[in-house]
């Protein structure tokens, strides 16, 4: 194997004109792997952070139930049932459950929360909204409500309301003024407008309020209990095995953020597949360049070949010689291939901190070591063919010529 | 002396049904161990297709073929290539050595392909077989860089490397001058007088004929005088 390697790189070395733009082609094709990967990558991370980064991962509500049947056994009946219909389900065993499941590895924060609906009254202005009750320290565990603050604070004591800038915007109000918020209980609070916020969501922005969680058990006649529980991962693809576990230890309803989300993971799938089409065909570029110019080779070295099948080489050490330079050009173009595209991409900025419009390359996601390791086996298949055909090369064919 | 090669009743033939050629027809031949024997005969008469079976490059169609009392009429490829390796060296007219290899290089070829790589006896030999053709200054030289008579020495020590029993040589100065041929020829009957290495040499040439101290002539596809 050694007296192989050695003789095909001295084959690789000895037309370094065409060897060089022979690995150059290959590390083009690694570049545009490597480029999809990223690109594509970062795309994914820059979608789900724009559409998911703001809303729960997994949400923990009350489970529907059904009233039981009271009939004694035996006794048959015709029964019409209907459902309860606009009834409030709240969690009234939930708080027992925070502490743990905050502990749980994975949770980055836990949110228990008041939620019902509403009007903002200003004067005789009226804007339906909905309203959440968060803990005043819990403001930003879901929503970065912080970051996204235009006016005010997010401090939210028991007379402060947060509201989206559309809202204040309709209702002509800002920090520090006084507005009224009238619940679906038909209890109404006078509330100080503490921060005004800008998430980019229209739903939000436009249709929704903050109050503490005292606030809300006032306006919602909720002295105890819970709506629900909003939880944010550190890594929301765990969310569906999350909410599986979540709802098999607290025996509520875990709701993972991927079942009202189905058409953004559709796009994504479609988006990874688009990816790896192109890298598919990359791939066949590269396996077609190689095979191609081996066979070259193949055809240009018949008669030394000859002699070396004349002077004893058994065809698997033919067979070797081509394979190696295939190995060698898969592997020598896959690493220039990744160390250019790992040079290119990385002065750009991260998905998670770029601005609208610019391009969402993640360079962590270049798949390298994959791009280096399916180029050198799609390089070694390559060669195969010509390697073959160099193997079956007759001595007594050559050597006359 | 004892019988190295032996073939009877040889037979090769080329294509089939009308097309059929029958290049050897029933050759007797016999080399024996030392022999210095130019195979003479008219173009077509089936000399390089002998050489061509003796190297076990090719098979006959028929006949029997033994060397070192091996019958190697019916061994595979694989144990060919392997015999040929081991006990058979070629010379050839247009020398054909490896373009992208060094004199040296070249020399050792059959013994690195037998070990798997170069080892430091195989270059020492490779050394002394370079020396011993007057090539001493010329080991690290390209192949490509070496005149036509210094491409056919480095071809005669190539076939030596492995201390082959019989060396087969096609014409071997067909492609040199004069005073070339004269060194080449030379060169080989002083291996075959110290080494006792046993040369068919292939040959058109009535001067190198001479020299050799059997003549082997095939007419026809047959041995007719020897």
């Amino acid at each position: 194997m050694l007296y192989a390697i050695k003789i095909a790189w001295r084959y690789l070395t000895a037309s370094k004109a065409q060897t060089g733009l022979l690995v150059a082609g290959v590390a083009t094709g690694v570049f545009v792997f490597i480029f999809m990967s990223a690109l594509i990558g970062g795309l994914a991370v820059y979608l789900v952070q724009q559409t998911v980064g703001d809303i729960s991962h997994v949400t923990l509500e009350a489970p529907s139930r059904d009233a039981g049947l009271l009939l004694p056994e035996g006794v048959e009946a015709q029964l019409v049932q209907q459902k309860a219909r606009g009834q409030r389900d709240t969690l009234r065993s939930a708080e027992a459950f925070l502490p743990a499941i905050s502990a749980m590895a994975g949770v980055k924060a836990v949110s228990p929360q008041i939620v019902g609906n509403g009007f903002v009254i200003r004067g005789q202005s009226r804007a339906p909204v909905s309203v959440t009750g968060v803990e005043p320290d819990k403001v930003s565990a879901i929503a970065d409500l912080q970051s996204r603050l235009i006016a005010g604070d997010t401090v939210l004591t028991n007379n402060a309301v947060l509201v989206g800038k559309s809202l204040a915007e309709d209702l002509g109000i800002g920090v520090g003024q006084v507005i009224r918020l009238q619940s679906d209980r038909n209890v109404e609070r006078s509330l100080v407008i503490a921060g005004i916020f800008k998430v980019g969501v229209e739903a939000l922005d436009a249709r929704a309020a903050f109050v503490s969680t005292a606030t809300a058990r006032t306006l919602f006649a909720l002295p105890q209990g819970l709506s629900r529980v909003e939880i944010k991962l550190d890594d929301l693809n765990q969310a569906d095995e999350f909410a599986v576990r979540l709802a098999a230890e607290t025996g509520l309803k875990a709701t993972p953020w991927t079942q009202g989300n189905a058409q953004l993971l559709s796009g994504l799938r479609a988006q990874a597949n688009s990816g790896n089409l192109i890298k598919g065909f990359a791939l066949v570029t590269i396996v077609i360049g190689v095979a191609s110019a081996l066979l070259l080779s193949t055809y240009r070295r018949r008669p030394e070949i000859g002699i070396m099948r004349a002077f004893g080489a058994p065809r698997g050490f033919v067979v070797a010689v081509f394979v190696l330079q295939g190995t060698l050009i898969g592997l020598l173009g896959g690493l220039l291939g990744a160390g250019l595209g790992y040079l290119a991409l990385s002065p750009f900025p991260l998905p998670e901190n770029i601005t609208s419009g610019s391009l969402p390359i993640d360079v962590r996601q270049g798949a390298y070591g994959l791009a280096i390791a399916l180029t050198t086996i799609g390089a070694i298949l390559a060669s195969i063919l010509p390697a073959r055909a160099a193997a079956r090369v007759d001595p007594v064919s050559v050597i006359g010529q | 002396m004892s019988v190295l090669v032996e073939v009877g009743d040889l037979v090769k033939t080329y294509g089939s049904g009308d097309a059929e050629t029958r290049v050897l027809k029933g050759l007797d031949l016999v080399l024996e161990e030392g022999d210095l024997a130019a195979l003479l005969g008219p173009s077509g008469s089936g000399k390089s297709t002998l050489l061509t079976i003796l190297g076990t490059l090719m098979q006959p169609t028929s006949g029997r073929h033994s060397m070192l009392g091996e019958d190697l009429t019916r061994a595979g490829d694989a144990a060919l290539t392997e015999f040929r390796n081991r006990h058979i060296g070629f010379v050839f007219q247009f020398h054909h050595l490896l373009p992208d290899f060094t004199a040296l290089e070249n020399v050792i070829f059959p013994t690195a392909i037998a070990q798997g790589r170069e080892t430091a006896g195989a270059r020492a030999r490779g050394e002394d077989l370079l020396e011993r053709v007057g090539l001493a200054d010329r080991m690290d030289f390209r192949a490509t860089q070496l005149s036509g008579g210094q491409k056919q020495r480095v071809a005669i020590a190539r076939a030596l490397m492995n201390q082959p029993e019989l060396v087969l040589a096609d014409e071997p100065t067909g492609n040199l001058d004069r005073e070339s041929a004269s060194q080449v020829m030379a060169l080989i009957a002083e291996i075959n007088q110290q080494e006792q290495t046993t040369f068919l040499i292939s040959t058109h040439d009535e001067k190198i004929a001479a020299a050799c101290r059997r003549q082997i002539k095939v007419v026809d596809g047959k041995t007719v005088s020897d």
